[in-house]
């Protein structure tokens, strides 16, 4: 096996792979190769449960030029922390074991006709002594790239998607390669993923945009003055953000894809802040900063008008708008009790009241909130002890739970799954993003970088999107 | 009657005479006056003259020393300026998470009352700044507090508001990079900066 690993000849792996195969799957010891087949990973703070999360292996295959496609399923799927995720014994010394029909000791012949995917007869037997319950195949069929979602139980192919890549080299390849990544949860789970997620954030006053896997980061700030806040539209095409201009805040929106950005009207004449975006795409929601103090103001964005305000703080400030997903309810931070603190209100301003419950003395700052996706849960930090820890507020009970602990944790923004959570933390030594899994508190650094900030976590982004220069 | 006459006549004539005494005989009294004349005027001219150079001079001497006067006013008043403006530049600072001003630093703000007193047409800017501590978004609002608290003592010691610009850059533009309490007491701070009417500055 060994041998095998090393060995670059593809006919040699292939051969050796079969002989693997054929020595491995009927003895008994297949068991102690189990254990030693799942790749744990790098993975901080997990608690395994087993047969909690299904086992999922994503097949290898000959086709080389589907490799950085698999890659990048394999680590989506690894990301989305809902599967365990199981690499095969040998790694590419069973490469060819997709294609190979049964019987299994069969030595696989016409290592081109790729199709780990495609063919029929996989050896589910195998993989169910692996610990899989799915198996994903990737093939070539002419220029249309073919996933198969494997029933490992059932033994069958249970769904098939087709999707025409484009060149490695182009922009978009990367996002449908992701796309293809939450098709197979969509097969397997019936839930949607995370992997055609993108993330805003800011480092040295100029705004990123980065894939949820940490690849692929771009600029797209589009102007020198230091920028700040930056928020996705609900079409996961645009976003809203903040720049300083002569010590004013002026907001504008911007296509993610352009630099064509537009200033928001009413906007620039005082330190305007905090963008955020209503559910329906047309309300801007932001903190002002006048001689009166900070509060919450909306315009729409749609036409360009109508600025409204919704809070009067007179003797204290109101900031950090964020919209329930039902669009009826914003919160934001108060400093009404003295220190800032989360509070709620119907979208039209009525209604104020505290949100996240507090310790009168005793319960630090509270800032930053944001709301979930689903709507169950408001994401915030607060101060514990001199440092920031990011919480979570459940809006149903109002009961507040803290999910960090280790260095500074701030700024938390919600994946569309609402189940992950990325944020700033200097747990490595310095002010990093990192992504946390809330199911498993699997948490792993987006990006290798001091000084980024701000995150912004995309909604799911639509076909076109990605694929508009 | 006629010798009696030329007799008479010449009795006076002689008696005129003996009554001038004699001696050398009268100069004609008129070209006498006029050399004397001559050279008094000739003198007076040459003194006016003398005058007129020396008034001149007094004059040039006065407008020098009026020169040098503005001058020397100009340079201090430029020295003025540079003062006025240093004192305005003093920044305050401020306790953690707080916008009120210290009793320390009221002194300082006082002198910024007295310089906007002395010079009507000076407008300023209070930009409020934070340490790294705190939330990024929230020291918006918390710089725009400690820029608002200054501009309010300074408008309630009878300074017109419109003359009084103020802005918040949160934690975004620190002063000291340091992550230690030092440095984050020097980035709690209000800045002051002219906009407007800062060219030449009276002393209050």
């Amino acid at each position: 096996m060994k041998a095998a690993r090393r060995s670059d000849g593809w006919a040699v792996r292939g051969c050796v792979a079969a002989a693997a195969l054929l020595a491995v799957y009927p003895s008994n010891r297949l068991a102690a190769q189990d254990t030693s087949a799942i790749d744990r990973g790098v993975r901080i703070g997990i608690i395994y449960r087993p047969g909690v999360r299904p086992g999922l292996v994503v097949l290898p295959g000959p086709a080389p030029a589907l490799d950085s496609a698999r890659v990048i399923i394999a680590r989506d799927l690894d990301y989305s922390d809902r599967f365990e995720l199981i690499t095969l014994p040998g790694g590419d010394s069973i490469r060819f074991s997709g294609a190979a029909s049964s019987p299994v000791g069969r030595p696989p012949t016409g290592g081109r006709a790729g199709g780990g995917g495609a063919a029929a007869g996989l050896n589910y037997p195998l993989y169910q002594a692996l610990g899989a319950d799915f198996a994903v195949g990737i093939a070539l069929a002419a220029d249309t790239t073919v996933l198969a979602v494997h029933d490992v139980a059932a033994g069958g192919v249970r769904r098939e998607f087709r999707a025409v890549l484009p060149p490695l080299k182009d922009p978009g390849f990367r996002m449908a390669v992701h796309r293809l990544a939450d098709h197979v949860l969509e097969a397997t789970l019936g839930t949607g993923g995370i992997a055609a997620t993108r993330i805003l954030f800011v480092m040295d006053g100029k705004v990123y945009v980065i894939d949820q896997d940490g690849a692929d980061r771009q600029l797209v700030s589009s102007s020198d003055h230091q920028a700040m806040s930056p928020a996705w539209a609900p079409d996961g095409r645009r976003f809203a953000y903040m720049e300083f201009w002569a010590g004013h805040g002026q907001l504008f929106t911007q296509p993610v894809g352009s630099g064509k950005r537009q200033p928001v009207a009413t906007t620039g004449q005082a330190l305007d802040f905090t963008p955020a975006f209503s559910p329906d795409g047309k309300t801007l929601a932001f903190s002002r900063a006048t001689e009166e103090g900070t509060d919450i103001y909306t315009v729409n964005v749609k036409d360009n008008c109508c600025l409204q305000r919704l809070t009067v703080g007179r003797f204290s400030d109101n900031l950090s708008p964020t919209y329930s997903p039902d669009g009826q309810r914003v919160a934001f931070v108060s400093t009404r009790p003295g220190l800032p603190q989360i509070y709620v209100m119907a979208a039209d301003g009525t209604d104020q009241q505290l949100f996240a419950p507090f310790d009168y003395g005793v319960t630090g700052s509270s800032n930053a909130p944001d709301w979930s996706p689903d709507g169950q849960s408001v994401a915030f930090h607060r101060d514990v002890g001199g440092t920031l820890q990011v919480f979570v507020l459940d809006v149903r009970t109002r009961a507040v739970r803290q999910l960090t602990s280790l260095g500074r944790n701030e700024d938390p923004t919600w994946a569309p799954d609402s189940r992950h959570v990325a944020f700033v933390s200097d747990r490595s030594g310095y002010r990093q993003l990192w992504i946390i899994d809330l199911e498993t508190g699997r948490i792993r650094p987006l990006l290798q970088q001091s000084g980024a900030r701000l995150p912004a976590w995309s909604p799911r982004i639509p076909e076109t999107a990605s694929s508009t220069p | 009657m006629k010798r009696l006459s030329l007799l008479l006549l010449g009795g006076i004539v002689v008696v005129a005479v003996a009554a001038c005494g004699g001696g050398a005989p009268p100069q004609p009294p008129t070209p006498q006056q006029n050399v004397d004349s001559i050279a008094r005027a000739e003198k007076e001219r040459q003194d006016s003259i003398d005058a007129a150079a020396a008034a001149a001079r007094a004059r040039e001497e006065a407008e020098r020393q009026r020169q040098q006067r503005i001058a020397d006013s100009l340079a201090a008043m430029g020295k003025t300026t540079e003062a006025v403006r240093t004192m305005l530049a003093t920044m305050i600072h401020f306790d953690y998470d707080k916008s009120n001003i210290r009793s320390e630093d009221a002194s300082i703000l006082d002198q910024k009352v007295a310089i906007l007193q002395a010079n009507p047409n000076l407008r300023i800017r209070i930009s409020g700044h934070c340490d790294e501590r705190g939330s990024d978004e929230y020291n918006l609002a918390l710089g725009n507090r400690r820029a608002t608290a200054s501009k309010q003592y300074v408008v309630s010691h009878g300074i017109d508001a419109g003359r009084i610009e103020t802005v918040s850059y949160g934690e975004e533009r620190p002063l000291a990079q340091g992550h230690d309490e030092a440095a984050w007491a020097q980035n709690r701070r209000d800045e002051f900066e002219i906009i407007a009417g800062g060219d030449a500055l009276r002393q209050p």
